[in-house]
């Protein structure tokens, strides 16, 4: 009964920042899968929405929509520059942007984490029934769900979702049915930066927040949406959730090798599937 | 019945629910001069990258002086004699058109492995990519680049690449198409330079240059074979006018 | 097909193909002015020491990715093994005389390059980006891991390198000996590396970069291309790698880090990818610069050098040889119209 216990709280624990990993990271899938664009920067929108989020505790809006906003401008400015670059040239760019996100936070805000405090309904702890668990794991993980549930629907369901996904496909078809490419674009990639910074605001209570956590955590979203598969929804959910998991069973059993059997994994997987563990084969 | 060069049994490719290739019978004579037609969307071009293994077939059998090469891969079958053109150029742009070729010629000589003599000392190659060029009328374009040229000559840089694999087979994805008309000869006298023994399979619709170098002609529908025989038989033929000649006027 | 005409080898084109191999009359120079430095400022050769691992570095990021076309951002893998097989041998006394060593340390890290590359260029774009890193990543951590040998976090120091030849000492306070060692090693180096690239392998390399497609359709076998240079290009970075180690007396995880295989990323596409000489150029701005601002103005210098690189990637992708190139371009159109 108490293992049982133990596997039920660790596996919450795991799911949890598996959601978090899943927020973040599905809008770096889909404008990866719809874009073909690396973009390295991912991890910069995230930090900014949790920055957003811990100087205007209130308003949690506030981090989705500034990013979104922010991206949007950059994205027709600049990234629309590069969607027929190199992949060098994506993943110089996009660096560069993550270089210049993070000094300009050290510079204004400063180097030091940022504490995070919990508004008081989401502290403490919820009783399951067969356990007590905190508040704001369980909060998170319903709002993942929430999440995976709305963005399948709108993908599957609604007019703009088939296009993301036609594009998807086939981009060429899709511009010739009429779809207009660069709005979709614009539109996706707002969104999807919004997301990661809605994620990097809900994690940052347990991610930490400092200036590095751009760079710190790209190589986790990195492999989440390599896992996934790129531009899918449903695969990028699954493999951060097992990222997820793993990373804290890992950290509690293996806590020196954690690390390096993540990356081995990963290396397996790609080798195995390079589309991805939950992507489509190519024909 | 001789050993066909080239021959197709029952192949077919599916992607997904589209049939872009299905039951292709055919045979590629030594010494062929044979043309594909067929209305856009028929799969010819799918036929040759089946024929060239650029993709796979779903079913089905292709082989080569009787061997099956069904799942050779795509620079093996160059070795065993197979070349091609593409639709639309692969060619290296940013590198001259010298260059373009030579790398083609020193592939089949064997001499792309050598690591530590300079490119240009090997004279043989040099030679012969320089004739190549001459063939083509291409000499004075050698050290341009291949982006700086209009799109018609860089169409034979493409057929020179393929000359430069003296191939047996040699495939020609619409050859002609871009190149200017009062230039699309170059092409026409290159191939009917070619040795005797080589078998050509050229897909184009100019039904011009088609007419005048097949002594063969398949016409394709719907990514199978619709109709085979000599140039006189497919002109005279009702269907194939119905369902092509006429339909399609000019090329 | 009747014999080719001789004397197409005298067309022009044909001439400007024999003779692209040939040095051109400023080549020397780098080198002049590099044992010139020796003389000139001998307070200073730790830190040209270092720019010149830094350049053998660069050059092997631009064997295999200039010219093969393969984005790599892991490439600092080989640059740690040729390092910690330099480290692990000196440190636990097994052996320690330079030269040796240094092949030693090459052969390991081809071994790593071959084995990894052989498994991982089967695949491309971020697949094959994700894979690089992540190699490196598991190195790094295996390395930590195995901290009784490879001296953990920390790593291993004072390492008890033999003076070269039995006659010259690497001391690390007047590192005299170390200089002109790298200098040389450099140059052996190099010269083998630019006559791999005129060579015809280094010809269909370019090819493979510029059209994959097209090398099968020519019958190349590509992948084996890709692995051969790949394993090549880890051996140059295992001896940068395996001389920054005697330098140095000094190997650590740092080595092994996504900083320095971004960092020598960063540098090749500054000075030029693709050219040879961009890692020079690339390494000798980057390193002067990073020398006076990163310490004092760390902030900034993160700040300007991300600026930099969006600069790069949307305006000067080949970096500083690229923009004196299309200066001379422009130059020498302006000069004579034709």
């Amino acid at each position: 009964m108490i293992f049982g216990v133990d596997v039920a709280s660790m596996l919450l624990g795991g799911v949890a920042a598996g959601m978090v990993l899943f927020i973040v990271s599905v809008g770096l899938s889909v404008t990866m899968g719809l874009m073909g664009f690396v973009n390295l920067a991912h991890g910069g929108f995230a930090m900014l929405g949790g920055y957003a989020i811990a100087l205007a505790m209130r308003h949690w809006g506030i981090g989705f929509v500034v990013t979104a906003a922010v991206s949007a401008v950059l994205e027709r400015l600049l990234y629309a520059r590069l969607y027929g670059a190199s992949e060098l040239d994506q993943v110089l760019f996009t660096i560069g942007l993550v270089f210049m996100t993070i000094a300009s936070v050290t510079l204004v805000i400063g180097p030091e984490n940022q504490p995070l405090a919990l508004p008081r309904i989401l502290q403490g702890q919820l009783n399951l029934g067969f356990t007590h668990y905190r508040t704001y794991s369980v909060v998170l993980i319903v709002i993942g769900i929430v999440i995976v549930g709305g963005l399948w629907l709108a993908f599957e369901r609604t007019r703009m979702g088939a296009q993301i996904r036609a594009a998807v496909d086939n981009r060429r078809m899709a511009e010739s049915l009429g779809i207009n490419i660069a709005r979709l674009f614009t539109l996706t990639f707002a969104f999807g930066s919004g997301m990661a910074a809605l994620g990097g605001g809900l994690g940052a209570e347990f991610l930490g927040l400092d200036p590095q956590y751009a760079l710190k955590y790209l190589v986790y979203f990195l492999i989440v949406v390599a896992v996934g598969g790129l531009g899918r929804v449903t695969g990028v959910f699954d493999a951060a959730l097992l990222i997820g998991v793993l990373d804290f069973v890992l950290k509690k059993y293996m806590p020196q090798g954690g690390t390096a059997f993540i990356y081995g994994l990963t290396i397996l997987l790609l080798l195995w599937r390079p589309q991805g563990l939950f992507g489509a084969k190519s024909a | 019945m001789t050993t066909p060069l080239l021959e197709t049994r029952a192949l077919c490719r599916n992607f997904g629910a589209l049939a872009a290739a299905r039951d292709i019978n055919f045979r590629l004579e030594p010494g062929a001069r044979h043309a594909l037609i067929g209305p856009n969307g028929a799969g010819k071009t799918t036929f040759v990258n089946l024929l060239t293994g650029v993709i796979q077939p779903t079913s089905g059998a292709i082989l080569m002086k009787g061997r099956d090469i069904t799942g050779v891969v795509q620079a093996e079958r160059v070795k065993l004699g197979i070349a091609r053109t593409f639709q639309i150029n692969r060619l290296f742009r940013r590198l001259s058109v010298l260059e373009n070729v030579y790398i083609a010629v020193a592939e089949r000589v064997g001499a792309a492995p050598s690591m530590f003599r300079p490119a240009g000392t090997r004279r043989d190659v040099v030679e012969e990519s320089m004739h190549l060029l001459d063939t083509l009328k291409l000499t004075a374009d050698a050290t341009h680049r291949i982006a700086e040229l209009p799109y018609g000559r860089q169409r034979l840089v493409e057929l020179a690449i393929a000359l430069g694999l003296k191939p047996e087979v040699l495939l020609l994805d619409e050859p002609a198409a871009g190149v200017p008309s009062a230039e699309s000869h170059i092409i026409l006298d290159a191939v009917d330079a070619l040795p005797r023994d080589i078998g050509v399979l050229i897909i184009d619709h100019d039904m011009d240059l088609v007419f005048r170098f097949a002594e063969r002609i398949t016409v394709m529908v719907s990514g199978a074979v619709f109709a085979t025989g000599s140039p006189r038989e497919i002109g005279a033929d009702a269907d194939v006018r119905a369902v092509y000649l006429g339909r399609a006027g000019r090329g | 097909m009747t014999r080719p005409a001789p004397g197409w080898a005298d067309h022009p084109a044909a001439l400007a193909l024999a003779g692209r191999h040939r040095p051109r009359a400023w080549e020397p120079i780098p080198w002049i002015l590099a044992l010139a430095f020796y003389f000139v400022f001998p307070k200073h050769l730790g830190f040209g020491t270092e720019v010149l691992v830094t350049i053998l570095f660069a050059i092997s990021l631009d064997l295999v990715l200039g010219y093969a076309g393969i984005v790599t951002l892991g490439q600092a893998a080989f640059f740690g093994a040729g390092a910690y097989t330099v480290g692990m041998l000196a440190k636990h006394g097994i052996w320690n005389e330079p030269i040796t060593g240094l092949i030693l340390a090459a052969l390991v890290a081809a071994a790593v390059g071959f084995g990894s590359g052989l498994v991982l260029l089967r695949t491309q774009g971020l697949t094959l980006l994700m894979l690089t890193l992540c190699t490196m990543a598991l190195l790094e951590e295996a390395a930590n891991l195995a901290h009784d040998y490879t001296g953990g976090f920390d790593g291993l120091d004072s390492l008890p390198i033999a003076p070269l030849f039995g006659r010259f000492e690497f001391n690390p306070l007047y590192p005299k000996t170390q200089y002109l060692y790298v200098l040389a090693v450099l140059f052996l180096c190099f010269v083998f590396v630019r006559t791999l690239v005129y060579s015809p392998f280094g010809q269909s390399l370019t090819g493979i970069r510029e059209n994959m497609l097209r090398m099968h359709a020519v019958g190349a076998p590509v992948r084996r291309r890709l692995v051969l240079c790949y394993t090549l290009s880890a051996a140059i970075a295992g001896a940068a790698g395996g001389i920054w180690a005697q330098a140095n007396a000094y190997v650590n995880l740092g080595t092994l880090g996504l900083d320095r295989a971004a960092t020598v990323l960063i540098i090749l596409v500054l000075g030029g990818y693709g050219r040879l000489y961009g890692a020079f150029i690339g390494a000798i701005a980057y390193m002067a610069l990073s020398h006076f601002l990163s310490k004092v103005y760390p902030t900034a210098w993160q700040l300007g050098l991300g600026f930099l690189l969006v600069v790069i990637a949307l305006f000067a992708r080949n970096g500083i040889l690229g923009i004196a190139e299309a200066a001379m371009r422009r130059f020498q159109s302006v000069r004579a119209p034709s």
